[in-house]
């Protein structure tokens, strides 16, 4: 069986849904921001990209959508190269999210 | 910009709905990644948002400029036949350093469909970004089993005779579709034919549009 990401001829009959798609804004950022880590602001490369997105679990990996496994495998290049630390992130999720709390108080 | 996540809805082909509270916290995450990153100095805000500028730019507008011109110049469609990355160039657009596009022309016998089996590689560059169906599992693993009822689904039938190749994209090589130039098109401008090129045309799933 092939991992995951190698999709090609798998058995799938599924119609294709071809709706088309509306960027959100973090979607947006978590684009741009891939092409400055691995152009201008080169940290990391396209294949070490690929293989972070690549060694996402099967089960994540399928239940992610297109930009959340970018930005899963972005984190995971960035602690790759010691630039940020999980923790770090998590940490500032909540620190934003207080803010956001305080902001919203005064609303 | 704003750090709040608008929450614009989206479909993501038929890849698993993630659910409105999961769709956020990958949200905060990023404003929390991004906002980590500039106060670290790895970019700056305005770089990010010049980034942004710039991805919004790209669009299938660019590759129909390019299919154009090889429409009417032959010389000009046998440059890029043999180096596209070149003769992209050649009419003023800018290409990735990352990966090379190369073209694939549709004809009489042949015609081209293109796929990225293992993600969503894409000529980004004269296309912008790829539509969710191209990234989505269905699409990736149908379109190289058996492409014709994929083609069939997008309206495209084609008659048995014509041979379809599909090509798999990779980070490397990005391939881009020129359709074939639709008949009675001779007394068009340069700039009405691109009007007919569509990005469907130039991913192989659509001819370009008739007249």
């Amino acid at each position: 069986m092939p991992h995951v990401h190698d999709r090609g001829g798998w058995p799938d009959e599924t119609p294709i849904d071809r709706s088309e798609h509306e960027f959100a804004q973090w979607e947006d950022h978590t684009h741009a921001m891939l092409e400055l880590l691995i152009g201008p602001k080169y940290h990391f490369n396209l294949d070490e990209f690929r293989r972070a997105i690549e060694g996402i679990e099967r089960k994540k990996y399928e239940a992610m959508t297109y930009y959340e496994r970018w930005l899963t495998a972005i984190e995971t290049c960035l602690v790759q190269k010691g630039v940020l630390a999980r923790e770090e992130v998590d940490e500032k999720m909540v620190e934003l999210s207080a803010s956001r709390n305080v902001r919203n108080g005064f609303d | 910009m704003h750090d709040h996540d608008d929450h614009s809805h989206h479909d993501h082909s038929h890849d698993p709905i993630t659910s409105e509270a999961e769709d956020s916290l990958f949200a905060a995450r990023e404003v929390a990644i991004r906002t980590l990153l500039i106060e670290k100095g790895i970019f700056s805000a305005d770089e990010l948002r010049h980034r942004v500028e710039l991805m919004e730019g790209r669009s299938p507008a660019l590759g129909a400029k390019v299919v154009a011109r090889a429409w009417i110049d032959g010389a000009y469609k046998a440059r890029l036949l043999a180096d596209a990355e070149t003769a992209v160039q050649e009419l003023g657009l800018e290409t990735m350093h990352t990966s090379k596009i190369v073209a694939v022309e549709n004809t009489d016998d042949t015609h081209n469909v293109i796929v990225c089996t293992l993600c969503s590689c894409y000529p980004i560059a004269i296309l912008g970004r790829p539509p969710a169906w191209y990234k989505s599992l269905a699409y990736r693993s149908r379109v190289v089993a058996n492409p014709r009822p994929v083609l069939e689904e997008f309206g495209l039938s084609l008659p048995n005779d014509v041979a379809v190749r599909v090509h798999d994209s990779t980070a490397d090589i990005r391939y881009l579709v020129i359709p074939q130039r639709p008949e009675g098109t001779e007394n068009l401008s340069e700039v009405e034919l691109a009007g007919l090129v569509t990005r469907d045309s130039m991913i192989g799933v659509a001819l370009a549009q008739s007249l």
